[in-house]
């Protein structure tokens, strides 16, 4: 895993997988993001953190090429983005799966709109399916699983398609309080071991705090970057105990101060 | 359901129908309604006769045809209209106009246009069966979850792909509905069509029985159609069954 960086600074433009220059969206009269300027450093893990309505799904949706902003521009590898494409992959709160496909054509569909051959892409989703935990239930329905499982199944997807950019919109909202600190922890180890650059949007401190190499801290009205942080000397800790070291608690409480005048 | 205890078979409804029928014929209430056990054994003689078996099949190829045409224009035209704002407000007028206008009305107009033919009788089925599976589908694809939208666009899905892998089967709970409902229309529209534009098929049975007085013959024939439309709606009943488990869950 890269090491963390000791202290805020820029890294060097080789590191950075995935840049968003002056991104401005608005929706009619509102005004989502305005001017926005961030990068994302490759093989890291960067939370983007705000209250509702500062715009962090909808950078997100950008990043992805789902949405397209008004102005600015989006750089993956050194690219400019103007649609989906596959360096990115999508991992949705909702989960996203066909209710009407197995667990094995779900993980597989995102190759399978690729055109990869099927036996071809069935042997790359069993894998996956197999690395989240899933092995045994490639024939079952989405219906017939748990929230928890059903998002492993978006997961397995999203990684299956070998993307270098892992986009993840709030995953573990909608799963339980025991199955989100399991998520959590596989995230870790997630980061670590596959040599990917993930972009985590979500509402929660804790979360943000425990996941995260670099924090985004997003506020609203006009939305912008307010702070980044970096959770440095939590990332060389056991997953045991990051939640009662002191940087944790002081990073969560210091991003609480920040946060709370902006909460209704 | 059960009545004290017993489990009653499906559709023993129809039993107890059945048997008040038999009751006032066997009253001799009305020259019109003959008895069931009479119109039953009436049945087994019709089926035989040549007259109906060609009635039959030219009612069967009328039918058949405009359910087809009315599925394969009706549900893609419905998907565009769900996907597509511009094409929805183009069409939906006409689909709401055409889906509570008499068609009987129009006939005539079809006569006219498409002669007395066949093609006529296949339009009208068409016409009475279409609409109601347009908006159907239209409705289907327009309750569709976003995030599958996002989701296929992420992996970039071509339209087709998405038309095919996605709309189509989100929406085919609804899809169903609305053949099921189209085609039970469509029965209607094919004996209107074969009464009004030429006297053929089970049009052409009802006209004679009915001009000769032959009561039983008459509701033979009508319990044959009767029994047909049921068999085919609940055929497509069974297959809505058959995806109702994801209908709840997009």
């Amino acid at each position: 895993m890269a090491m963390p960086q000791t202290k805020p600074a820029p890294v060097a433009t080789t590191d950075i997988a995935v840049s968003a220059r002056s991104v401005s969206k608005t929706y009619g009269e509102t005004e989502a993001l305005r001017d926005m300027t961030i990068e994302f450093p490759r093989g890291q893990l960067t939370s983007l953190l705000g209250p509702s309505g500062c715009g962090k799904t909808t950078l997100l949706k950008i990043i992805a090429g789902l949405l397209e902003p008004n102005s600015g521009t989006i750089e993956v590898n050194g690219k400019p983005v103007t649609g989906p494409g596959e360096d990115r992959a999508f991992v949705f709160q909702d989960f996203a799966l066909l209710p009407w496909a197995s667990v094995m054509r779900n993980v597989a569909f995102g190759l399978e709109l690729r055109g990869v051959a099927k036996s071809e892409r069935e042997a790359i989703a069993a894998k996956y399916i197999a690395d989240v935990g899933l092995k045994g239930f490639e024939k079952s329905f989405p219906h017939e699983l748990s929230g928890g499982m059903r998002q492993r199944v978006g997961l397995a997807r999203a990684l299956s398609v070998n993307a270098d950019v892992l986009l993840m919109d709030e995953p573990f909202s909608a799963v339980d309080e025991q199955t989100r600190r399991k998520f959590q922890e596989d995230l870790l180890s997630l980061v670590q071991n596959e040599n990917k650059t993930f972009i985590f949007v979500t509402h929660s401190i804790e979360e943000a705090v425990y996941v995260s190499d670099q924090i985004a801290l997003l506020l609203p009205r006009p939305s912008r970057v307010s702070e980044i942080i970096r959770p440095s000397g939590l990332r060389m800790k056991d997953v045991d105990n990051i939640r009662r070291d002191p940087e944790y608690l002081d990073t969560v409480d210091r991003i609480w101060a920040l946060l709370r005048s902006y909460v209704e | 359901m059960t009545l004290y205890g017993y489990r009653l078979p499906a559709m023993s409804s129809l039993i107890l129908w059945g048997l008040l029928w038999e009751a006032i014929g066997q009253m001799e209430v009305s020259f019109f309604v003959p008895p069931l056990s009479e119109v039953i054994v009436t049945l087994f003689e019709v089926v035989q006769t040549s007259a109906f078996q060609k009635a039959l099949w030219e009612t069967a190829y009328a039918f058949l045809a405009g359910v087809f045409f009315s599925i394969v224009i009706g549900i893609p035209t419905g998907i565009l209209m769900g996907k597509n704002r511009l094409i929805d407000e183009l069409l939906l007028p006409w689909v709401n106009i055409f889906l509570s206008v008499p068609l009987t009305a129009l006939v005539p107009v079809l006569m006219v246009l498409f002669g007395f033919g066949m093609t006529s009788i296949i339009i009208t089925t068409t016409l009475f069966a279409i609409w109601i599976i347009i908006l159907n589908a239209r409705v289907g694809v327009m309750q569709i979850n976003r995030s599958l939208v996002d989701m296929a666009r992420s992996f970039g899905a071509s339209p087709w792909d998405a038309f095919v892998k996605i709309y189509f089967w989100a929406a085919l709970p609804e899809i169903l509905g609305g053949v099921r409902i189209g085609i039970i229309r469509a029965v209607k529209g094919v004996i209107i069509g074969q009464l009004l534009i030429s006297i053929v098929g089970f049009g052409a049975l009802f006209e004679l029985y009915s001009n000769n007085f032959l009561m039983s013959h008459f509701w033979a024939v009508l319990l044959v159609l009767f029994a047909l439309a049921f068999s085919i709606s609940e055929l497509l009943a069974m297959l809505e069954r058959r995806v109702a488990y994801y209908a709840a869950k997009r």
